[in-house]
C-alpha cells in the first residue's frame, strides 16, 4: 500500500468495500414474474448495484446492496419484494 | 539581462511574468497590491498569456490557484498580513496536497490594531504549514528568489509550495537597480512544469481524499522528510543560479564577516543592510562581530546553522516577529537546533521593528550590548519610553 | 424515459458501489444520476460534507471521473481555478467542470466564494445537493433548513418549535447574479433532472442546479421512502421545480397537489408539529409557504389543484 503525494487515489477503489455486509434487516427479492424491463430499479438504486438486460432479468448485487428498499418501492410492476435478511434464499 | 532602476513590485511582476504562470489570482492588500496591478497591466497588454482572475477574497485567491495547480498548470499569487491569515486554511491545504504553488508574501504586521507597515509576524504564523519560506534582502534577491522558488517547488523531489517573503514597503515600494533576466535565460533555468498528479479525464484521479488515523501520520512524516531533503536542493538551485546568472542569490543563508566573529547577529530580510553597516562600524572599533542573514527559514537548516554559528560566543537574534506568550520564532528555532550540542553559543533574542517601527544602528547596538551584558530570552528593542501603557505602568 | 435496453448505459457506473452513504441516501442517488447525464469528460470539485466523506476515502474512492476535494467553503473558488486552468490550456470545450456541494456549503460557509464564481462568469455547473441541514456533522441547522424543522442546533423544546427561519431562496439569489441557467430538481424526478443537467452542460457560463435529496437519517424517514418523500415535497409546493433562463421562469406543474401535512407528518424532523389534539398552527404557516410557491411559480393550472 502506497501513501501517495497529496493522497491522490485511483478511481473505483471503493469496490473493495462490500457494503452488502451492512444489511441486517431486509433485502430485495426480484420475483421475475411481471417485470417489464422499465429499468426503474436500476435507475433508482443509490448503490448502482442492480443490473439487468431484458424482462425478468434484473438482480441486485448482494455484495453491495444495503437493503434500502427503494427498488421495491419504485417497481411499477410490484415485481420486487423485501424479504428478511437471512430468509429462505440464503 | 537588463539592469534597470525600478520599483520592487515591478521587478517582482516582471519575474513572475518571465516564469510563465498560466493562472494568476490575487486579492488586493497593502503592500502587495502594486505587484498584482503590474501583472494585470502586463496581461492586459498581451505580454503574459495567463488567466488573471480577480477574486472576492484571499481565501478564494489561494483556493483558485490550488484548483488551477491541481489541474496541472503553473500558478502565481501574492498576499500579505491579514490576507495571509485569511487564507491560512488554504495555505495548509495546498502543502498537504503537495501542490507546487509559489506565492510572494509582502511581510506586514498583523491586526489588531490595524497596521499596514512592515514586520514579519504574518509569514511567521504559517511557518508550520509545510511551505518553504525564503526571505529576500533586497529587490534583486526578491526577483531571483522567485525564479528559484519555481525550480524548487516543481522539483519532483520536493513538490511543496514556496513562499517568497519580501519586507512590505521596504522592498516592493523601494526603487533599486535590478537585473531582470531575459525570457531565454529564464526558460533555460526553469523548464515547463510537469506535475506528478493532476485532474485529467484521460487519467482520472481522486485528489484530496481523506485519510484515516491509520494513514494520516505518514503524510505528515512525508512532508517533514521532504522539507529536510529540500535543504541541499535549495543550495543546489542557488549554485546553479550563480553559474547561470553570475551572482549569489538565495541559498540557505548569507554570512557577512562571520568567520572569526565572537558575536554573530542573526536576522531575516531587509534589516540585514542596516546590520551590515553597523557590523562594519563595530569591526572598525575592534569588535569581532558579524551577521548571518538567514534566507531559508523553512526548512530550518539546523546543521548548516550550527556549523556556521558554533564557534561564536554570543548569538544575537533580532526578529520582526514574536510568538506572543513565548519567545521569538527564529530564536526558538535556533536554540532548539543547538540544544544538546557541545559547541553552543549563548543565544539572546530581541524583537524589533514591529508595525514598521524604524530600526537604527543604535537600536541594534543596544541589543548587542544587552546580550553581552546578560543572556536574554526575549526583549523588545526600540520601545518608546514616553508612553503610558494601560494596565502596565498606567 | 426510453426502455432500459434503449438507454445509453455507458455512464451508469461513473460513481461506483462500495461508497459508504447511508442506505437510501438521496444524495448518493443524485450524484450517480448527475454523472450519468454528464459523462466522463468532467472534472468534479467537491466540498467537505457527506458526499466527500462517503465517496473519497483514501484508497477507496467511488469516483471514476477526475475529482478534487479541498475544503468546506471554497468549492466555488477551487472550481474557478480548475476552469481557469482548462481555459488557458484550451481544454474548456472538451471538459466540463462540475462543482458539487451540500446546502450548508452553498448557503452558508461557501456563499462568498460561490457568489464570486457566479459574478465572474466561470463556465462551471454548480450542483447543490439540498438535504436541508449539515448532515455529515450530525444534522445541524443550515441556511437551507426550512421552517420548524428539527435539527440538533434548532431542536424543538419547551421554549422552541425548531428552526425559526425560512429556507434561504438560493435559486433566486443565484439568478440575481445574472447567470444563464438556474434550476431546481429532485431526485424523485429523474428524467427531469437528467434533462436539466444535460441542458446546463450545453450552456457556457455559470449554471446552478439545486437538487432536493431526502436524507433518511436527518429527516427521520424510512430509507425505502426516499423517492416518496421527495415527490411529496414537490407535489406539496414546498420544493417547486423550475428553471430560470434568460429572464424567463418555466415551472414544472404539480400533477396532483398534496397538503403539506402529508409531506411533514411522517418525518421525525417535523413530528413535533403534530400532536394528539391535531396539528399546530405552524403547519398552516408552512401550508402558506407552499401556497405562495404555487402562486409565484404557477405550479398549478386551473384544471388541477
Amino acid at each position: 500500500m502506497k501513501i501517495t503525494l497529496g493522497t491522490a487515489t485511483e478511481p473505483g477503489g471503493s469496490l473493495v468495500n462490500k457494503t452488502g455486509s451492512w444489511r441486517t434487516a431486509k433485502k430485495p427479492r426480484f420475483l421475475h414474474q411481471n417485470c417489464t424491463d422499465c429499468g426503474m430499479c436500476d435507475l433508482h438504486c443509490p448503490e448502482g448495484c442492480i443490473s439487468g438486460d431484458g424482462e425478468n432479468t434484473y438482480v441486485n448485487d448482494e455484495d453491495y446492496c444495503k437493503g434500502c428498499g427503494i427498488c421495491a418501492w419504485i417497481c411499477p410492476a410490484k415485481d420486487i419484494e423485501m424479504i428478511p435478511e437471512g430468509g429462505e434464499d440464503d | 539581462m537588463t539592469k534597470k532602476m525600478m520599483q520592487g513590485c515591478r521587478a517582482i511582476a516582471e519575474m513572475a511574468t518571465l516564469c510563465r504562470p498560466q493562472v494568476v489570482s490575487a486579492y488586493p492588500i497593502t503592500p502587495q497590491t502594486v505587484i498584482v496591478e503590474e501583472l494585470a497591466q502586463i496581461v492586459a497588454d498581451g505580454n503574459l498569456k495567463a488567466e488573471f482572475v480577480n477574486v472576492e477574497g484571499e481565501h478564494s485567491a489561494a483556493s483558485l490557484v490550488l484548483g488551477a495547480s491541481a489541474t496541472g498548470v503553473r500558478v502565481f499569487t501574492a498576499t500579505s498580513s491579514q490576507g495571509l491569515l485569511l487564507m491560512a486554511e488554504v495555505v495548509f491545504n495546498i502543502a498537504g496536497m503537495r501542490l507546487p504553488v509559489v506565492m510572494v508574501n509582502a511581510n506586514r504586521s498583523v491586526s489588531a490594531p490595524l497596521n499596514i507597515w512592515n514586520d514579519q509576524q504574518d509569514s511567521m504564523t504559517v511557518r508550520d504549514s509545510g511551505w518553504l519560506q525564503l526571505y529576500a534582502e533586497n529587490n534583486q534577491e526578491a526577483t531571483d528568489l522567485l525564479l528559484q522558488a519555481y525550480r524548487i517547488a516543481e522539483d519532483h523531489r520536493v513538490m511543496l509550495p514556496v513562499m517568497v517573503c519580501v519586507d512590505g514597503f521596504m522592498l516592493p515600494h523601494a526603487y533599486e537597480v535590478v537585473d531582470v533576466p531575459s525570457q531565454e535565460e529564464v526558460d533555460a533555468f526553469l523548464p515547463p512544469h510537469k506535475p506528478i498528479y493532476k485532474l485529467d479525464p484521460g487519467k482520472p484521479l481522486t485528489m484530496g481524499a481523506y485519510a484515516e488515523p491509520d494513514k494520516y501520520m505518514e503524510t505528515r512524516y512525508m512532508i517533514q522528510h521532504t522539507l529536510e531533503a529540500a535543504i541541499p536542493i535549495i543550495e543546489e538551485v542557488a549554485q546553479e543560479f550563480k553559474r547561470s546568472f553570475g551572482r549569489s542569490s538565495g541559498g540557505l543563508f548569507e554570512e557577512y564577516r562571520v568567520d572569526d566573529a565572537s558575536t554573530v547577529i542573526v536576522v531575516l530580510g531587509s534589516v540585514a543592510g542596516t546590520v551590515k553597516d553597523l557590523v562594519d562600524d563595530l569591526r572598525d572599533q575592534g569588535q569581532k562581530i558579524g551577521v548571518l542573514r538567514l534566507i531559508a527559514y523553512r526548512p530550518f537548516p539546523k546543521e548548516a546553522l550550527c556549523r556556521a554559528l558554533g564557534n561564536a560566543e554570543d548569538v544575537v537574534v533580532l526578529e520582526k516577529a514574536l510568538c506572543l506568550g513565548s519567545s521569538g520564532p527564529l530564536a526558538l528555532d535556533l536554540r532548539s537546533a543547538f540544544h544538546g550540542r557541545p559547541a553552543s553559543p549563548k543565544i539572546s533574542g530581541f524583537t524589533i521593528g514591529l508595525g514598521g517601527r524604524d530600526i537604527t544602528g543604535d537600536d541594534i547596538k543596544s541589543a548587542v550590548d544587552r546580550a553581552h551584558l546578560q543572556l536574554t530570552d526575549i526583549d523588545f528593542v526600540g520601545l518608546r519610553e514616553d508612553l503610558e501603557l494601560e494596565g502596565i505602568n498606567a | 424515459m426510453p426502455k432500459a435496453k434503449e438507454r445509453d448505459r455507458s455512464c451508469d457506473h461513473l460513481f461506483t458501489s462500495g461508497h459508504t452513504a447511508c442506505p437510501g441516501c438521496g444524495q448518493s442517488l443524485a450524484v450517480r444520476l448527475v454523472l450519468r447525464a454528464a459523462g466522463r469528460n468532467v472534472i468534479v470539485v467537491n466540498s467537505t460534507g457527506c458526499l466527500e466523506i462517503f465517496s473519497s476515502k483514501f484508497l477507496e474512492s467511488s469516483w471514476e471521473v477526475p475529482y478534487i476535494h479541498s475544503l468546506f467553503e471554497n468549492v466555488g473558488a477551487v472550481a474557478s481555478g480548475v476552469e481557469a486552468a482548462l481555459r488557458i490550456t484550451g481544454q474548456l470545450d472538451d471538459i466540463r467542470v462540475i462543482a458539487m456541494a451540500g446546502d450548508g456549503a452553498t448557503a452558508d460557509i461557501g456563499f462568498g466564494a460561490i457568489s464570486g464564481m457566479l459574478e465572474r462568469g466561470h463556465d462551471i455547473l454548480y450542483v447543490c445537493y439540498d438535504n436541508e441541514a449539515y448532515m455529515n456533522t450530525g444534522i445541524q441547522r443550515s441556511g437551507a433548513t426550512p421552517n420548524y424543522a428539527r435539527t440538533t442546533t434548532s431542536p424543538p423544546g419547551r421554549a422552541s418549535l425548531g428552526n425559526t427561519r425560512p429556507k434561504k431562496d438560493l435559486p433566486q439569489i443565484v439568478a440575481a447574479h445574472g447567470v444563464p441557467y438556474v434550476a431546481t430538481a429532485s431526485v424523485a424526478y429523474i428524467p427531469d433532472l437528467d434533462k436539466k443537467v444535460k441542458k446546463a452542460l450545453s450552456i457556457r457560463g455559470p449554471k446552478y442546479i439545486q437538487v432536493h435529496v431526502p436524507c433518511p437519517l436527518g429527516w427521520g424517514t424510512d430509507p425505502s421512502r426516499t423517492i416518496e418523500f421527495a415527490r411529496l415535497a414537490v407535489n406539496s409546493g414546498l420544493f417547486p421545480l423550475f428553471e430560470l433562463e434568460e429572464g424567463e421562469t418555466r415551472a414544472r406543474k404539480i400533477a396532483k397537489k398534496v397538503p403539506v401535512e402529508d409531506y411533514l407528518r411522517e418525518q421525525v424532523r417535523f413530528r413535533h408539529l403534530f400532536g394528539k389534539d391535531g396539528s399546530l398552527p405552524e403547519v398552516e404557516e408552512i401550508q402558506g409557504i407552499a401556497d405562495r410557491n404555487i402562486e409565484r411559480y404557477g405550479l398549478i393550472t386551473k384544471q388541477t389543484g
